[in-house]
Formats: C-alpha cells, structure tokens, sequence
C-alpha cells in the first residue's frame, strides 16, 4: 500500500517537472532529452512508424509496449485508434482531437492538450488493419492486466472472439497475477482453449485437449472440431509417412463414391447425361447426329450410340468410359486426411470429443426429460378441466379446447387493459376461472343437463358449440395470433449448463400443475362438493334420495371443470400463441390423455400426461425437425396402447367399472 | 355321465379384492331344468358371466358337451355358437325392429356376415318362426314392433329368441321378475317344456316360481354352492333358512 | 312380398326418380347440353353436394344404422380424393412437360420426362424424386383400384384395432377422431410424399380430354349421380335384410347380439371397412371437381361437418343423410359464398360469410336437443310412421356398453 502511495507520489511529481520543462522549452529545437520518456521511445523508432508497414512495424510496437511506462497503453490505444498524428514542423506525435474546425495536439507523457492547430500543420499516421491487429495484440497484455476487472472481462470477451497464436503468451503471464478467482478460472479455460488451436507444443496441446475433454461448452467443441476435420486425398501408390491418415477410402463404398473418387483423379471429364444432351445438340446435322436421327434420341442407348460416332469421328474430344475410370481409379489410394499433421493430436482430440459426445448425450437426455416434463405438464393443464367433467362426471365435453381459448383471450384482454405483465397475469387467472366457470355453467344448464347418459349426442352437441365459439372468437379477434406476453421475471431461462436449460415460463407452468394437482385432490377428497360430485356421478338417484340436489351439484362440478380449463388457457397462452384455434391443438391430446391414463382417476391423467409428453419429446429426439410426425407417430402409439390396457394405466376394475 | 352336458369345474373370479365366484363346481345334464337360488351378491349373474364367456374367470374349468371343450378364452359370440342361450335380468329384444325380424335375428343360421348379407329366409325358416310365435303366444304381433310390447311380452319375445338359437343350454335370469300371475304361468309352461330337450338353468328370486318349476334346486352363497337337492331339501337346510331364507 | 327388395323399400323408388329428375333438369339447364341458365361451377357445386351426399350415405351406414360415431370418414373421402389426384396430376403434369420438352432439339428421354414431372409435382417441396407412394400414379386403372383399396385397408387395420379391444362409443369416436388427426398431419408434412400442405391442384384438368369445363362439369355431374344412385342402392340393400337386423341390433344393444352368437367385431369391421371404400368413392369424385385437395380438407373438422349433415338431416335413414348433407352443404355455400345480404343492425353490420359458422353450430345443438331425428323427422309426420317409445335411450349402444369391460383383465 504504502509502496504504491510511493509510487505516484513519484509519478506526480515527475508529471510536474516534466510540465515546467516542456514550458520552457516550448519552441526551442528539439534535442530529443528535453522530451518526455514516450515521445522519445517514438522519436526512436519515427522512421518505421510513419512507414506504416505491416513487415517492419513491430520493433516499433514493442519498443512501446516493453517502455514500461504508463502512457504505452494510451500510445498503442491512440495509434490502433488512428488518432496519432505527426506535427509537421518537428516531428513530434501527438494524439489528435478535431475541435470545431482546429485540431487539438495531446501530449502522451503528460496527457495534455498542448496546443491548437491547424490541419496543416499536423499528418496522420495510417495504420492498415494489419498493424492495428498486432498493436491490438500488444494491447492486450495491458488490458489483461488492467487494475479494472471489468476492463480484463473485456479483454477476455474479446480475445474469445478473435483468438490467435499471438496472444497465447500475454494470456499465460496474465494468468500467474490474476487475484480475482473467477476471471482467473476464465484466463486458464480460454488459455487452453486457445492452446489446443494455436499452441506451437505438441505435449502442452494435448495436455490442454486432455484438461478439456469433460468440458460441455460448445466452444471446446469448437476448438476440437477443426483439429480432426479431414478430407478426402488421392495419393499415387502408398499414403506418404508425413501425413495424417484418418481412414483409407474404398471407391465405390459408403465412403467414397466412384465418381467422387474419379474427380480426385485428373482423367478427363465424365459425361454426364445433361453433357451428352449439349454435345449431341450441338453436333445435330441435317436431323441427324452421327448419323443418327434426332427421332430416335428419345431412347438412352441411341444416345450413347450418337456420341460414340461423333467420338470416332473425332468431332468431340473423348470422354471417360466406364473403364477409364475403373483404371484412373485403380492407380490412386483415397485417403481421408487431418488438416492437422500430428496423430498424436488427432487421436486426443478425437478421445477427448468422444468424452464430451458421451457427456452431451447424457445432457441431452437430461434436457430431455426435462422437455417432456415440462410437455406433460402442459398436457396436464389441458387436460385436468377434462379429467373432472369427462373423467368424473362422464360428460364429454368437445368444447373444452374453446374453454381453454377463452381463458387465453381473457388473459389477452387483461393485458390490453392492465398494461403491468405482472399484475395482469394475476387479475387474469381469477377473471379467466370467473368467464369460463359461467360459460361452463351457462353450457351445462342450456344443453348438457338435457343430454345425460347421451353421450353421443353431448359430443355432437358440444361440437357444435366449439365450432360456434371458435368462429366467435375469430370475428371478435380476428386470425391472426394475439401475443399475451408474460412478465419479465417469467421471461428468462433457467440455464444449467451449454446443453440443459429450460424456460422460466415452462417451470411456472410446471408448478402451476402441481398446483392444479394439489387443489384437484383436495376438491374431491376434502371437500362437501367432491364428496356429493362422486356421490352423484355414481348414482344421481340415491344422492337425490339423500338430499343431495343432483342438478347443482353437476352444474357447479361441470362449471369447476371449465373453470379450470379457462386458467390452464392463460398458462398456455404465455407459452404459445392466442389463436381462435388454440383449443383445437390441445382437445384430441387432452382426450386422448385422459383415455390413456384411464378415466376417472387423476392420478391417471397424470400418468397419461407423462406418457404423452415424454412419448412425444422422444419421438422428435428421432426426428428432431419433424413435430408433426412425432404428433402422427404419437397418435398411432396411442391407438396401439389401447390395443393392450383398453381402459388406460390405471382402470377401474370389477363391476364397479360398469355395466 | 354321458349324459353331462356343462361341467363347471373349481371357477374363482375376484374383483378388486371382492371374491365374488369362490371355487365353484356345478353340473348339468343334456335334458334338465335346474333352479339356482341365493342371496344377492351369491355370485349367481357372475357365473352366467362364466359360462357364457363375458367375464374370464381366475382359475378353474367350464368343460362343454360330449368332447368336455373348455369354454374358457372362447368370446361371447363363439359360446353362443356352441349352443349356449342367455337371457338377461331386464328383458333384451331390439325395439327398434319387429317381432319377426327379431326372431329371425336370433334363428339358427350361419352367423358369418357375407353369408348373413345375402341370406334370405326360406319357407322353413317362416315356419319356424310362426311355430315359436305361437309357443311364446305372440302370433298375433309378428309384426309389431317389438317396443311396443308389454313387458312380459318382451319376455317371452326373448325366450322365444333363445329357442330360436336351439340351444343345448339355457341360461335364464329372473325371467318372472315384474310379471303378472297369468304371464308367470304361462313362462313357466314355456320353460318346463323347454327342458325336455335341453338343459334350462333358471336363476330366481320368487320361491313360488321354483316350486312351480318343480325341479332340482341349487343354492349359491358367497360364490360356492351352499346345498343341492329338491327345493323341500334345501329349504329345510339349515344353513340355507340362515343366510337366505330367515332373512 | 318379402322377397322382393325394392317392394320392401319403395323409398329407394321415390329417391332414385327424385334424383334422376334432377340430373336431367340440371343437364337442360347447364351449359354444356342447354339453356345455359346454370353456371358451370355452379353445376360443379351441385356435382360436389352429389359426392357429399354419398359420404353422408356412408356415413349413415356407420352411424345412423350401426351406432359407431366415425369420425374418419372424411379422411377416407379425401385419402380417396389424393389417390385419384396422385393420377391426374401425374398425367396432367407429363402432357405439360412432354409438350414443353418437345420442343427441345431432341427429344427427350422416358427418364428425362420422368425428371421433368418430378421437378414439377415437388418443386414446391423442394425435392424432385418421386416418392415410392407414387410408383403406380401412371396407371389410372391402378390408381381407380387404390381410391377403394388405400381407405379401406386403412380402415381394416384401424378397426380391427379398435373393435378388438372393444373400444366403443364416445372412446371410438375420439380415437377416429385422433387416426383422422394423424391422417391429415402426417399429410402436412413436406416428405409425406403428397406435396405437405400445397396438396393436389389443377385436378379439375382432365388428362387427354380438350372439352371445356362445361362439358367436363356434366359428366362428373352424372358420374356423381350415378354414383349416388348405385350407393344409395347398395346402402337399401345391406340395412334391408337380416344383416340391416344385426347392425341396428348392435347399435341398440351389442350385448344382445354378442349372446346370440353373431362375431359383433366382425360386422362392425365389415360395415366400417365398406362405408370407408364407399367414402373413398365419393372423395375420388368430388376433387377433381373441386380441382384441389390438401390436407386442410381431413382435419378432423370436416369429419364433424359429416356428423353435422347427418343428424340434421336424420340418421337411421339413408334419406336423411342425402337430405342433411344437400341442404346443408348448399346452404352453406350460399352463405359462405358471399351471395347472402347482409344484415345491417345499424350498430353492426351481420356479415353472414362470418357469422355462418355460429350460426350452423347452434343450429346442430338445437337439432340434438329438439328434434333428434333431424330434417328427416318431418317424413314421419307425413307417413304417420310411429316409433316405439324408446325411453329417451340413445340411437347407439347404451350406457353401459360404453363401458364394456375388457374380458381380459
């Protein structure tokens, strides 16, 4: 501490001598001592600096950057920056401002403007892009050990993205007084990172392959992907020692096809069939092409046979047959070869890319189960409005998805009100339960209640509700998608490492499920209206023999269940987009959950859930492009499934079960 | 035992705990009108189940006819095909059609469908079906439409539908149940006569009924047999007048 | 008496004159054969409905007379529609290509040709190779064969699945609905084969025919009647006999048939896999008069419209359905088509091309629950024909044969 107070308390007072002799020798001729230790390292080297050439510059450079003295970063900054300027009349460097129409000359030693000049007094020096990166490598040495951390981020950021062999060594003798632990752990990651592609020492290179081989980053990937690229060389007789062989190719193989193999060789070209349709075009006489009439060209062997008369007759250079090319090939050996020479290095690098290959699957099965948890759990929300009316009350109501859509526009329309993402999300759910509770009500008072033990006919005529609805919603909204944008503290990722993460939103929803779960369970099992809901369901005439009034009780069952599909419509809302076809997406799934998981049990449902969503996030693992075949394949499975548990994983068994 | 007809051999079925058939072993012989009493829940509409082939047991042997063929794994339509009537609790005829349809539906013919698309009846087939009408009494509705029948019409249109199978066995649950003294008189007729060419098993609560019945008498309990005998003999047992008849 | 088919059912006489009355007025009226007072894509639309017509016959077959909600019969309509449009755009396509390669300095080659159409037909889709599906699209006789044979194999495999496992009723209807779903999203895709959701076009263009689409309008017109007509018959035919008694039995009470010894899976699998080749008939002509088909066209929405024209116009009787599926389908081509004024409230103005849909949903829901039996219904009044009182009990299997247990577990 007290050494460092030392130490610009030195610097403070050399600044101020060094001032009062520069003002005493404004003007005088220069004598290169009376000038400040910078400019005299310029001074040294004015020569090369203002020869700007990318050859001869980096005496110059170091010359700077070895000074020692504080102002080295300011100068090569200035210099990178094109902002040094030489004054005419002495030959003095400067950094240059423009102020209005005059230019201001900041001294480096002192970081003073000195004086206002014009432009003609003054000439800049010209960088090209090649002196600017070899400077920009001196600088970084500075920046790196920068007293500032977040100026050697910076540096770190930058080195990351441009990366060459160049800064290996300023980023190793940072290393060694790095004290903040985290940047440290960040300086040796990027070192090796960078040794692996630049490093001129074989060992030190594999050791670094080696040190990262456990690593997930998709940079390390980077850095070991180019070393075992290869490509394809065809060689006279044996593959020489000197090169890295990855495989030798077999023509005609999987590896290597005949004609690639042939275009390696420097036989004559082949022909294909649009060359031999030009030539023979070409060489049409009289309707005739090697005496052969064009008519008869519509057939391939004709063709052939034109070419051939043409070949004999020498009007077009020969071309390639089949045994040219059998005999071009038969001379080389195909190899495909490392762009890297050392074996050594390729071997690591290709163990160590099979480690991380290993680690990424195992990540990317994680991330998938994750995926397809969070799929289930939308699947659940869809389908838990479903599991009451259709699994519990045995009313299959085909209008569930337009429930699930009218939560979603309620959640919409909140949101244009309540411009805060935040509090509109929370006065959103309860109004979503309040519209579809009285939408489910309405529905089960009107038609429902006339259908019981109809069930065909409730289908029937819930569809037709759910086909008015849908075009309700269109001409209210119109088609296009209705973005409802969730708050900001549901906007993120939760990101465990390059390979796993997973949405904010999608875990909300996840725990909105539980939820769900939990209030399901507690409705049923804890509560007067679940009791006399499981009493009614059962028989409605003996709960109505026992005071139960059936017609409520359905009613208020019926308008839970829609309720509940009304807030699964705001969840899902958040994480696609509000369309009057929204509910549609989800129906057959929800049924379809519902089924599987056997009616009538929500544990069911839930298994059904998760069936469905890891089936279909594993189909797409398949056919990671393709969601509409994993929806088609997931149908069939479904279709399969029920071939073997015809009344879902869990089914009520015994008589109880019906009839 | 030539003469055994249906052999059901140590069935047990349970439902979710509940045993509702229990190591139960019944005979029949090829001509004989069998009575089969007991307490609700004794298991007496499972082991109809059983033996027409809607409910696979757990364990246990339904052996069929002279060549003793297991039942069980057969389907419902297969057991039917073997000869196997079955009349249910609530009468069961196809409202929506007429007496005669009705009755032809259920005439032994072949049951495969190309052969049913292009069958047509033939004048033995009209005779047979006049004949049963006239057996069940419903001459005169052939061609009502069978939903508008009296309830114990319905009755008879079934059993008649189940004489027009031929059966070897039939299985008939409850059929006086909600019938008028002259009606139960008349299916009694119907099913004693019945018997004399097959075997008949009744299920029936109405003690009266089995009296008319005149026949042996099986008592069901908790799924096994309780006492077989003539309806005297197992009204005088003990343990029937305890967990039926004292009730 | 009871021998002759046609004594039994004189409705298929009334019908079969209604519809050949109407056939000849339309030809008089069209303008290919006379007065010209019917335009051709209005003849188009009629020969359309003709085609609906039929599947709603099927449809009936299914549903009215068997009791199984099928929800998939108008993705077998248009798998129908997609194997005649496999043909006609292959055939189409190649006159284009081979008319514009003929003028090539030399001719060009089968395969070239081949390339030609490829390049054309799944340009779109950014491919040019045709798809194995496609190996007999240059064969109308092969194609005419796969119209029946593509959906009824379909519906013979799915349905063997599902009646096996005795999934009846509302379950039924929801898996059919989920087979139509994957149907028409396995068609969306882009490698499906069938050009992902650009679908078929240019079908109304028949190969090798120079006629206008005046002429070619009649002839799809009374190809379409005619195919109603000997549908229509067939349908009379099969529900008239015993095999009509068994179905009707199955849909009031499969228990009952089961006991009395008919193979229940085996007639619903027959009926199902025939109203399927029947659909798939019916879709063969409707598209190449529609001109296009695409995926949109099998989602499972179009098969609930099939539902909807039936129960308005009232199932159990084959009628109905033709009369369902007319009314509705032209009515809503009146509305939809933008002919129907609309209504000024002075607050809002009732556009009906919007407000159909709504209007037609209510109207379903008000027709199951007031007047069950449909359009058909009225006929009754008319004929006086009783029904017996069936207890309010559902035209399908009862409750609990929708919960059949699996004899299995």
């Amino acid at each position: 501490m007290l050494k460092r107070l030392v130490v610009v308390v030195l610097a403070l007072v050399c600044l101020g001598t060094q001032i009062v002799a520069q003002d005493t020798q404004n003007g005088d001729t220069e004598t290169g001592t009376d000038l400040g230790p910078m400019q005299q390292v310029l001074q040294a080297n004015a020569e090369i600096i203002v020869e700007s050439s990318r050859r001869t510059i980096q005496p110059a450079i170091d010359a700077v950057a070895n000074s020692g003295l504080e102002a080295a970063p300011f100068v090569l900054g200035t210099w990178q920056d094109r902002d040094m300027w030489q004054r005419v009349s002495d030959g003095l460097f400067f950094k240059v401002e423009k102020s209005g129409s005059d230019y201001e000359l900041t001294d480096f030693d002192t970081g003073e403007v000195l004086a206002r000049v014009t432009k003609d007094d003054i000439e800049q020096i010209k960088p090209n892009s090649g002196i600017r990166g070899l400077i920009a490598t001196a600088l970084v040495t500075f920046q790196l050990n920068d007293p500032d951390p977040a100026k050697r981020r910076e540096a770190l950021d930058s080195l990351e993205r441009n990366a060459n062999a160049d800064l290996l060594g300023p980023l190793r003798d940072s290393i060694e007084t790095e004290d903040n632990p985290t940047i440290r752990a960040r300086k040796e990651r990027l070192e090796k990172l960078i040794t692996i592609t630049y490093g001129d020492d074989p060992e030190a290179r594999i050791a670094a392959i080696e040190a990262m081989a456990g690593d997930l980053g998709v940079d390390v990937r980077a850095a070991l992907n180019p070393l075992v690229a290869t490509r394809t060389r065809a060689f006279d007789g044996e593959v020489p020692e000197s090169v890295n062989v990855a495989k030798i190719l077999r023509p005609g193989t999987d590896d290597l096809s005949r004609e690639d193999a042939y275009a390696l060789t420097d036989g004559e070209p082949l022909l294909t069939d649009d060359a031999l349709r030009g030539v023979l075009q070409a060489n049409i006489v009289d309707g005739q092409v090697g005496g052969i009439p064009v008519a008869e060209l519509s057939d391939p062997a004709r063709r052939i046979a034109a070419f051939e008369a043409l070949e004999a007759a020498g009007t077009v250079p020969a071309a390639a047959t089949e045994a040219d090319v059998d005999a071009a090939i038969a001379t080389k050996v195909f190899a495909s070869v490392y762009a890297e020479p050392n074996p050594d290095i390729t071997a690591a690098a290709n163990r160590a890319l099979g480690r991380i290959e290993t680690k990424v699957g195992l990540n990317q099965v994680l991330d998938l189960g994750l995926d397809a948890l969070s799929l289930a759990s939308i699947y659940f929300l869809a389908a838990i409005g479903l599991a009451i009316t259709f699994g519990v009350m045995g009313v299959i109501n085909m209008a569930h998805g337009e429930f699930i859509m009218m939560g979603a526009y309620t959640g919409y329309v909140v949101q244009q009100i309540i411009p805060n993402h935040t509090t509109s999300i929370i006065v959103a759910i309860p109004l979503a339960f309040a519209v579809t509770f009285a939408a489910g009500v309405a529905m089960e008072r009107l038609v429902i209640r006339w259908l019981y033990n109809r069930p065909l006919e409730t289908l029937l005529a819930t569809f037709g509700i759910s086909i008015a609805l849908q075009q309700l919603a269109k001409n209210i909204f119109g088609t296009q998608a209705r973005p409802l944008t969730s708050p900001d503290w549901l906007g993120g990722a939760w990101v465990l490492n390059d390979v796993v993460s997973i949405s904010t939103v999608r875990i909300a929803i996840f725990v909105l499920a539980l939820i769900f779960l939990a209030v399901f369970l507690f409705i049923m099992k804890r509560t007067r209206l679940g009791l006399e809901t499981r009493a009614v369901t059962q028989n409605p005439g003996m709960a109505g023999a026992m005071g139960i009034n059936p017609g409520r009780v359905n009613m208020l069952t019926f308008g839970l269940g829609s309720g509940i599909a009304g807030i699964a419509g705001v969840a899902i809302g958040l994480y696609a987009q509000v369309t009057s076809e929204i509910g549609q997406a989800y129906i057959v799934q929800s049924f379809m959950t519902v089924v599987v998981g056997g009616v009538g049990n929500i544990w069911g449902t839930l298994l059904g859930a998760g069936l469905i969503g890891s089936l279909h996030k594993g189909i797409e693992w398949f056919n990671p492009s393709n969601t509409l075949a994993a929806q088609t394949y997931m149908i069939i499975f479904i279709i399969i499934f029920i071939q073997f548990r015809p009344r879902g994983i869990i089914a009520l068994k015994g008589r109880a079960a019906g009839d | 035992m030539s003469s055994q007809l249906l052999e059901v051999n140590g069935i047990s079925v349970t439902f979710d705990g509940f045993r509702a058939i229990n190591n139960l072993s019944f005979n029949i012989g090829s001509a004989e009108l069998r009575a089969i009493i007991g307490p609700n829940g004794a298991g007496k509409t499972t082991f109809m189940d059983i033996v027409t082939g809607k409910t696979k047991p757990d364990e246990g042997k339904v052996l069929w006819g002279e060549m003793s063929k297991n039942l069980i794994g057969m389907n419902e339509a297969k057991i039917a095909q073997e000869g196997i009537g079955r009349k249910f609790q609530k009468p069961t005829v196809f409202e929506d059609q007429s007496v005669e349809d009705n009755l032809l539906m259920a005439l032994k013919n072949n049951r495969k469908s190309f052969a049913v698309l292009f069958w047509k009846p033939t004048d033995a087939d009209m005779n047979r079906v006049s004949d049963l009408a006239a057996e069940i009494g419903l001459s005169n509705e052939l061609k009502r439409k069978s939903g508008e029948l009296s309830h114990g019409q319905k009755q008879w249109l079934e059993i008649g539908m189940l004489l027009a199978q031929e059966p070897r066995l039939l299985l008939v649950d409850e059929p006086a149940a909600g019938m008028t003294p002259e009606e139960r008189e008349h299916t009694t007729d119907i099913l004693v006569e019945a018997a004399k060419t097959r075997a008949v098993v009744v299920v029936e609560h109405d003690m009266e009924f089995v009296r008319r019945l005149n026949c042996k008498v099986t008592v069901l309990h908790e799924g096994s047999v309780l006492a077989e005998g003539s309806l005297d003999h197992v009204t005088a047992n003990q343990q029937v007048i305890d967990v039926y008849l004292g009730r | 008496m009871r021998n002759t088919f046609i004594g039994r059912n004189p409705s298929i006489l009334i019908f079969l004159a209604v519809l050949a009355v109407f056939t000849i007025a339309i030809t008089f009226m069209s303008e290919a054969f006379g007065a010209g007072v019917i335009s051709t894509s209005f003849v188009k639309t009629l020969g359309k409905t003709l085609c609906l017509a039929l599947v709603a016959v099927a449809m009936d077959l299914i549903w009215g007379y068997a009791g199984i909600l099928s929800l998939g019969h108008f993705a077998f309509f248009g798998l129908g529609g997609y194997m005649i449009g496999m043909w006609l755009m292959y055939e189409r396509t190649k006159e284009i290509v081979a008319g514009s390669m003929a003028g090539n300095p030399i001719p060009p080659t089968e395969q070239e040709i081949v390339d030609g159409i490829g390049t054309q037909i799944f340009g779109v889709v950014g491919s040019s190779e045709f798809p194995i599906i496609w190996m007999f699209a240059d064969s109308l006789f092969l194609q005419l064969a796969l119209v029946v044979l593509v959906p009824g194999l379909l519906a013979l495999v799915f349905g063997w699945l599902a009646f096996r496992s005795r999934v009846t009723g509302v379950y039924l209807s929801i898996l059919t609905q989920a087979m139509t779903l994957a149907l028409s999203l396995y068609l969306f895709q882009n490698d499906s084969g069938l050009r992902g959701n650009n679908g078929l076009s240019g079908l109304q263009n028949l190969p090798g025919v120079t006629a206008s689409q005046d002429f070619v309008s009649i002839w799809f017109f009374w190809a379409s009647a005619l195919a109603l007509a000997v549908g229509y018959i067939f349908a009379a035919w099969i529900v008239s006999g015993k095999f009509g008694s068994v179905i009707r039995g199955i849909r009031d009470n499969e228990a009952r048939v089961r006991f009395l010894g008919y193979s229940v899976e085996g007639y619903k699998l027959f009926l199902f896999t025939v109203t399927a080749m029947i659909a798939g008939i019916a879709g063969a002509l409707y598209y190449p008069q529609a001109g296009i088909i695409n995926p949109a066209e099998i989602a499972p929405i179009a098969s609930i419209y099939l539902a909807v024209w039936v129960a308005i116009g009232g199932r159990g009787r084959l009628y109905g359905a033709v009369i369902g599926a007319v009314f509705v389908s032209l009515v809503s081509t009146f509305f939809t088509g933008g002919q129907a004024p609309d209504i000024n409230l002075g607050f809002y103005t009732i556009q009906w091309v919007d407000w159909w849909t709504i209007l037609l949903g209510l109207s379903f829901v008000f027709v199951t629950l007031f007047a069950p039996k449909g359009i058909g219904g009225l006929f009754d009044l008319i004929a006086d024909r009783r029904h017996p009182d069936r207890h309010g009990a559902d035209l399908g299997p009862d409750k609990g044969s929708l919960q059949e247990r699996e004899a299995t577990e």
